[in-house]
């Protein structure tokens, strides 16, 4: 086949294939008239650009993973929220679906997070502060009322006991009237970063993968369109790694999960198409943008060079991506809108499947209401104002983008070898060479901020006084004693007998090798609290304890 | 970093409550050592009781609390309130994260004798530890 008739090949099948199944969403032309071209190729295309990017929807993905991208459809604006209790959250989901947000994304308070009711003593302070606060069914119908769940995808930033607001979601939208397969949306359910970056582990690695692996299964057959995990390397960046360690560690754990679903006997092409990924997106604009098609690249090389598979939708890596929150400043804060707006960009023009875009005060508390409009308006900028959302991967064949492309891609790859040298992520983890590497890597680079080599405008150069206050969200702690008292409430009225029964259930189960998903289900429907179902699995499995 | 690094404090760095964000904890815990400190982490998610006994315990001369949670309203003064239960109270509390300005007085009424935000000098944070544990000492040992 000649090298031209590649470029026909991918227009007469993936492209038309694309573009009958979703249409483009209008006529593309510039302000002058001049029609916008869908995807700009080099006027030769020769092995080398077929082998490192292709055409968008094609392996390796370099340059995206739809042939058409956001000419087809815009990526999905999805503002992570919640606080307080599920009647106030429900409210700011209700006005940011009004807003024109088109996903929910679903912050649940510590408390929830670490599977401890309301009323646990460890969580004393909590309720309710970084996200809402859930301890059972009731709450969870709450927070979901009068929300179109056959229609809404919803994200659930839920990581040890995904099992159970997975299983939440699902009696809701039962009591709803939607059936379980028709359920969009995304759990995050990736255990592994949060022992070296976010913290909200509750049981060992061996037992919370199999937890993971029980929900693949459970919703490879149940929920055939829900996401199963979100694979993230946000919370990494965040605890202060580099890109590139960012897309390493995430991708070593991706391998750690298909390998662990493989060897629980899951079918690779039944399960590798519901993985999703999470990243970070900083302020090195450049940089950025070409860890995205780095991280597309490799992943889809890992999938079929490794596992063996030759489905595009096994290789291709979808993503979501967050503006990084540990760039926000305290001082100056409206600056922070403009470094999110660089941040964003670079997500969009990486190829992202959808976005958060952070509020410019949350170097300070959680956003206002109007910090968060603000926020997705930034989106909405970009997307319909910017141009940038009517032509595919425009900065392909950048020779910077390229060769920074190349570089993160090779240099990832050779940390994830570094890793599976050592033992893999698990044995990593627990001697403590993944932890290490973040924390280095942090402390070099604030000081190279203390030090003034790095400029951050607003708080080591170009500082000004600043006397008026900023107004700030502010959760009442109120909150958490009225939680107290609806789940005091609960556990009165509750058919408690039942509850018991459906909890020793859940444990005998939890002793065989049986899927836990259904047992589970069983003490969702007879209002077992979180806490209560949690308990259990930390009598069965153990708890973590952080290396020091 | 700072001219009084001769003598060799003994300090606490501690995260109460159940937020797993360290970054800034961690940081903090390893350019107070870098600094001639001496530096004992107790690592995430700790009761407010946890952290004061471990102060004790280690005899520390000054304690620093991080939070990015929101929680700080609730856990710093019960840190300090803990301190008083082991009539450890002279031990100076210092608490760093996510807090709105507003929060600032309340908290120093409570006892935490500093406050510090994001974007803060490393050497503002510094010289408040050795300052804390200078007065520590100065009071323990008059």
């Amino acid at each position: 086949m000649s090298k031209h008739s590649s470029f026909a090949k991918w227009q007469e099948n993936e492209l038309r294939k694309s573009i009958s199944r979703f249409p483009e969403r209008k006529n593309f032309t510039n302000h002058g008239g001049d029609e916008i071209p869908r995807l700009a190729v080099p006027a030769e295309i020769d092995d080398a650009y077929l082998e490192n990017l292709g055409f968008p929807g094609q392996y390796p993905f370099t340059r995206g993973v739809q042939p058409t991208m956001y000419r087809g459809r815009l990526w999905t604006m999805r503002q992570y929220a919640g606080f307080s209790t599920a009647a106030e959250s429900n409210r700011r989901y209700r006005y940011l679906l009004d807003q024109g947000n088109t996903g929910l994304s679903i912050a649940f308070d510590l408390p929830t997070q670490i599977g401890y009711d309301s009323d646990d003593p460890m969580s004393r302070g909590e309720v309710g502060k970084v996200g809402v606060a859930i301890d059972s069914l009731a709450d969870i119908e709450v927070l979901f009322d009068r929300i179109p769940l056959e229609r809404v995808s919803t994200s659930m930033t839920i990581n040890s006991p995904a099992i159970v607001l997975l299983a939440m979601y699902v009696v809701a939208a039962e009591k709803q009237g939607v059936s379980a397969e028709q359920l969009k949306g995304t759990i995050q359910n990736d255990i592994l970063k949060e022992y070296v970056a976010r913290g909200t582990y509750i049981f060992p690695p061996q037992p919370s993968l199999r937890l993971i692996t029980n929900t693949f299964q459970w919703c490879s057959r149940n929920m055939p369109v829900f996401n199963t995990i979100s694979i993230s390397g946000y919370h990494i960046r965040e605890a202060g790694s580099t890109a590139v360690q960012e897309v390493a560690f995430t991708l070593a754990n991706g391998i750690t999960y298909v390998q662990a679903a493989i060897d629980a006997g899951l079918e690779l092409d039944v399960f590798a198409r519901r993985l999703a990924f999470f990243f970070n997106c900083s302020s090195d604009f450049l940089e950025e943008i070409a860890k995205f098609r780095a991280a597309r690249r490799l992943w889809a090389r890992i999938m079929k060079e490794r596992f063996g598979t030759g489905k595009p939708a096994s290789q291709m890596m979808r993503f979501h991506t967050q503006t990084a929150g540990n760039t926000l400043a305290a001082q100056q804060i409206d600056n922070n809108i403009v470094r999110v707006t660089v941040q964003a960009l670079a997500a969009v023009l990486g190829g992202t499947q959808s976005l958060h875009t952070n509020s410019k005060d949350e170097a300070l508390s959680l956003p206002t209401e109007e910090s968060v409009r603000t926020a997705l308006r930034t989106q909405q900028i970009i997307a319909h104002e910017s141009g940038v959302a009517n032509t595919v991967d425009p900065l392909a064949g950048s020779y910077y983008i390229e060769q920074l492309t190349d570089r993160i891609e090779q240099q990832a790859s050779e940390l994830i070898k570094k890793i599976e040298d050592a033992g893999g992520v698990v044995a990593c983890i627990e001697e403590g060479f993944i932890q290490r590497q973040i924390e280095n890597s942090a402390y070099e680079f604030q000081l190279e901020i203390e030090r003034g080599e790095r400029v951050i405008v607003g708080v080591n150069q170009f500082q000004v006084e600043e006397k008026s206050r900023t107004p700030v969200l502010r959760v009442d702690p109120a909150v958490e004693q009225e939680q107290v008292k609806r789940l005091a409430q609960l556990r009165k009225n509750r058919d408690n007998i039942s509850v018991g029964h459906a909890l020793e259930n859940l444990e005998r189960a939890a002793r065989s090798d049986e899927n836990l998903m259904e047992p589970v289900l069983d003490c969702v429907r007879k209002y077992a609290t979180i806490g209560e179902t949690c308990n259990v699995l930390r009598q069965v499995f153990g708890v973590y304890k952080e290396r020091k | 970093m700072t001219e009084k690094s001769s003598k060799r404090y003994r300090v606490l760095v501690g995260k109460p409550g159940l937020d797993g964000h360290d970054r800034g904890a961690k940081f903090i815990a390893r350019a107070l050592r870098d600094d001639g400190f001496e530096v004992v982490y107790t690592g995430i998610r700790r009761t407010p009781e946890e952290i004061a006994a471990a102060a004790v315990q280690e005899d520390v001369s000054a304690i620093g609390l991080s939070s990015l949670s929101g929680g700080h309203v609730r856990l710093f003064p019960a840190v300090v309130e803990a301190l008083k239960k082991f009539h450890a109270e002279d031990i100076p509390v210092i608490g760093g994260g996510v807090i709105p300005d507003e929060d600032v007085v309340a908290l120093k009424k409570a006892g935490i004798i500093e406050i510090f935000r994001p974007g803060t000098p490393l050497k503002k944070i510094l010289a408040a530890f050795h300052q804390a544990c200078e007065s520590y000492h100065h009071k323990a040992f008059r």
